[in-house]
């Protein structure tokens, strides 16, 4: 089935049927590998993409609910917040292996995107559904805060 | 480590690439030459007539900071800024890129990656140095003492060169034997603390390329379909209703031999989970594990308290005689689940028919095995395979195992498809968290005799659990008098200055398949010991700090460097001074993988009402820390990773068949279970040592002795299945 989607900017048309979740239409026919797999079942945050701003589990949203919506992805992220996000992680050395990274940077752009002055408690709050199996976690807190801090500048 | 580094272990080629290139490496000699058959070359680093220098990484990068670190080296020696030093990841070529401390074997593991390179890539990257300083007196007519290196310029005098200009002459020299290295005083990039990660841009930009992204051409996509208890076969399996899932292609039984299961391709991923789910299967479980947890359990510590098979160190009737006479005996059993690894990225691996046989792209953590593995299912020789390393999403170990478990999964996933089309083996997460070479679970049973004044005069010891490495290649060289050294490590060499200890051991049988995990048998033999010094050092009546301090006096070189590191956590974690009002502080100190590290977690609240842990101070002597920052991250990830699953995380069985089948269950640690960790690095001029993993085996203890000051003694794990909540 033909489904027309707006992915970082681009319609783009894509063949999948029903009940296929976003994150492989993506993934495997799009071949935007920026967004990762990890769990299938929204319980790591990997892959994480906005859907109309908003940072949604792509495991778990089907092609058909997201027509008529944007989509970005992390090759799409290139917002003012995305780019305070990106060079706080940089200057911090918060990757390890950093495949989750893509979904910790989105999630943290919807939250600095929310909330542009985040507490300890509140990041910890909102982040707390991206696992980092390398544990970045201190690093991922401090560059949110970092972030804020550029943004703010 | 011997590097004698002699004029024919180098290589200067500049045949291999196109033009005048410049490969300069050595390699270890006869520990490489012995296991690999060949002695030829080992070349770390790169310089293209272009001048553009490429550091060769012979491990993988799996987040430890790998390719940052070897990197740094060459760049060091060559007086580069670190950022003008391109990385590239060797090929799977155990004669160039063996690995010394695992017998020459190439791979990753055991925190070896620095301690195995130190060295070779300082000479590496001196040796190229020398040559192009050489190269430039010779062209230039002047004495090489007036010719500089700096920042990819040769200067002497008003001349200078990019060094491209002198490659063409330098990869006529030879290469020499005994280049000189920097002296540490002059270091501006080797334990440097503002030197930053090689790989921070690709990882947040989404461009970092894993074995999951792979697309290429005509690319199909497998997924097995396993059986649902371990050491059973398939009987049969029907695929019918997958013939309605749009993208399945076909399925295939595993031959007998190979495992238990049926490969399901498909068109896509989605397709292939699809199509497995819709699979059905009957299987023969009659030489399968059939017992639930409980029972399995109950086998362990059974075998605790009854004689032991080996004797890993002492003998029981000594240590009985010791315990005799003591004042007092305290005793404790301990038990650790199995546990998943539960890598971010599951395993996966693409084959691609190449034309001289197959290209393999893979996380490589062991290219030995999987070049054996590949060969052995495709029969095919290892020269027409290649293997191209790309980043690996997390290891803690799961990305090498002794049967090559995936790569034969992968290359039997190629060959039934014919060989002709690239083949990508796809794992979903819940074949990670149920699909084994799990850490193995083990059982401890302690009795620890003190005197009138609270000494310790005796340590009985007994130990139950699969062991890693026996029956396995690495047989020979880790298993003696019957004793898996993986099984006892951390206990019977431990620094502690211990009387009368007896350590035995009994091994567990199951067909689960476990594997190394983080730390190794250090991840639950430093609980128990750490706990038992904790249980000591109350039923003296003494302080942890101090009484630990009072087994460290003997003087020798680790127990120096590990009462080093437990006094400056003291000092740094506040040990002594007051804490706010419901806190509480533990301890714990060990030494694994020739690295020291010292913990004090401080938690508030209780086991009954909730624990939260407010804070980790972790104080770490690795040796010269090459990339500092680095060396505080792996500090960071190793706590957390310790901390997450003695927290949570267990891998159970019923009749057979895991419990748990995803992160919901297998919840990983989150960014709001530790407020914060503090790491410093005492200053050490000592041969570097590893930081992938030591930093987890204190990590669990110091929590668990935290917790027991507020009344509640844990040593069954998970904590919150054993009577502790968290907040």
């Amino acid at each position: 089935m033909a489904n027309s989607l707006k992915i970082n900017g681009q319609m783009l048309s894509v063949d999948a049927p029903e009940g296929t979740p976003l994150l492989w239409v993506i993934r495997d026919e799009l071949k935007l590998t920026g967004t990762k797999f990890g769990c299938g079942v929204a319980s790591c945050g990997a892959c994480t993409v906005h859907i109309d701003g908003q940072p949604t589990r792509s495991c778990q949203t089907y092609i058909e609910d997201v027509a008529d919506t944007e989509i970005t992805t992390i090759e799409g992220a290139e917002s003012d917040v995305a780019r305070a996000v990106h060079q706080a992680w940089n200057e911090l050395n918060v990757v390890q292996c950093g495949y989750c990274q893509s979904g910790q940077i989105m999630s943290a752009v919807g939250l600095l995107t929310e909330n542009a002055k985040p507490t300890a408690d509140e990041i910890d709050d909102y982040m707390w559904g991206n696992a980092c199996r390398c544990a970045t976690y201190q690093r991922i807190r401090t560059a949110v805060q970092r972030a804020s801090d550029i943004l703010e500048a | 480590m011997n590097t004698q580094i002699s004029r024919r272990n180098f290589l200067k080629s500049a045949s291999a690439l196109a033009g005048a290139t410049l490969v300069v490496g050595f390699d270890a000699g006869k520990a490489v030459a012995q296991s690999a058959g060949t002695s030829d070359i080992t070349p770390f680093v790169r310089v293209a007539a272009d001048g553009k220098v490429t550091a060769i990484i012979k491990h993988f990068e799996c987040g430890q900071g790998t390719a940052t670190g070897l990197s740094a080296l060459i760049a060091e020696e060559l007086n580069m800024p670190l950022d003008a030093v391109e990385v590239d990841f060797a090929p799977a070529n155990a004669a160039l890129y063996g690995n010394t401390l695992f017998g020459g074997a190439q791979g990753t593991g055991g925190s070896t990656a620095m301690a195995d390179s130190y060295l070779k890539y300082r000479t590496a990257g001196a040796a190229a140095r020398e040559m192009l300083i050489t190269a430039a007196a010779e062209v230039w007519g002047v004495s090489p003492s007036d010719v500089t290196l700096k920042d990819g310029v040769l200067s002497a005098g008003d001349t200078s060169a990019p060094i491209g200009d002198l490659v063409s002459a330098a990869a006529q020299l030879d290469v020499p034997a005994n280049p000189t290295l920097k002296d540490p005083s002059e270091f501006t990039i080797i334990g440097n603390p503002d030197t930053n990660r090689r790989d921070n841009g690709p990882k947040t930009n989404g461009t970092a390329t894993y074995g999951m992204d792979i697309q290429l051409d005509n690319q199909i996509v497998a997924v097995l379909l396993r059986g649902p208890r371990f050491g059973g076969t398939l009987v049969s399996h029907d695929d019918s209703a997958a013939q309605d899932v749009p993208g399945y292609i076909r399925s295939a039984a595993l031959p007998p031999q190979a495992g238990a299961g049926v490969i399901v391709y498909a068109q896509n991923t989605w397709a292939a989970f699809q199509a497995r789910d819709s699979i059905t299967a009957d299987w023969d479980f009659s030489a399968a594990e059939n017992r639930s947890s409980d029972q399995m359990k109950a086998d362990l510590m059974a075998a605790v308290n009854t004689d032991a098979e080996f004797d890993a160190r002492g003998t029981p009737a000594e240590t009985a005689a010791a315990l005799k006479g003591a004042a007092q005996v305290i005793e404790r059993d301990f038990f650790f689940p199995f546990l998943a690894h539960g890598t971010m990225e599951p395993m996966t691996c693409v084959v691609a028919p190449s034309e001289t046989g197959v290209t393999v792209y893979d996380g490589c953590q062991f290219p030995t095995a999987v070049l054996g593995a590949f060969a052995a299912v495709l029969q095919i020789p290892q020269e027409a395979i290649e293997v191209k390393t790309i980043y690996a999403g997390g290891t803690f170990g799961r990305r090498a195992t002794q049967t090559a478990d995936y790569h034969v999964e992968a290359a039997l996933a190629f060959a039934f498809a014919g060989g002709q089309q690239p083949v990508k083996l796809v794992w979903s997460r819940e074949d990670d968290i149920k699909g084994g070479y799990y850490r193995p679970a083990y059982a401890h049973k302690v009795r620890v005799g003190l005197d009138d004044a609270g000494q310790i005069v005796g340590w009985d010891h007994r130990i139950a659990g699969k062991p890693i490495f026996k029956g396995g290649p690495f047989d020979a060289a880790l298993v003696h008098g019957g004793v898996d050294n993986s099984s006892v490590e951390g206990t019977r060499d431990t620094p502690y200055a211990l009387p009368g200890m007896y350590v035995g051991l009994t091994d567990g049988k199951t067909p689960v398949p476990v594997n190394w995990w983080r730390s190794v048998g250090h991840s639950h033999t430093a609980f128990v010991m750490e706990t038992m010094m904790d249980m000591a050092a109350e039923a003296a009546g003494q302080d942890p700090v101090e009484y630990r301090l009072g087994y460290l006096a003997g003087g020798t070189p680790d127990q120096n460097r590990m009462a080093n590191v437990l006094r400056v956590a003291a000092e740094r974690s506040g040990w002594t001074s007051d804490m706010a009002e419901g806190h509480s502080r533990g301890v714990a100190v060990h030494k694994s993988f020739g690295t020291f590290v010292a913990e004090v977690v401080e938690i508030s609240g209780n086991a009954d009402d909730g624990v939260a842990i407010e804070n980790v101070t972790c104080v770490v002597d690795c040796g010269v820390a090459v990339t500092p920052d680095v060396v505080v991250a792996q500090m960071e990830s190793g706590i957390g990773y310790g901390i997450g699953h003695a927290m949570r995380n267990e891998i159970t069985f019923s009749d057979g068949e895991v419990d748990q089948f995803n992160f919901p269950d297998y919840e990983p640690l989150r960014i709001s279970d530790i407020k914060s960790i503090e790491t410093h690095i005492v200053p050490s001029a000592e041969a570097p040592t590893g930081v992938g993993e030591p930093s987890t085996p204190p990590s669990a203890p110091a929590l668990a002795n935290a917790i027991a000051r507020t009344g509640t003694r844990v040593t069954h794990l998970p904590m919150a299945e054993n009577g502790v909540s968290f907040a």
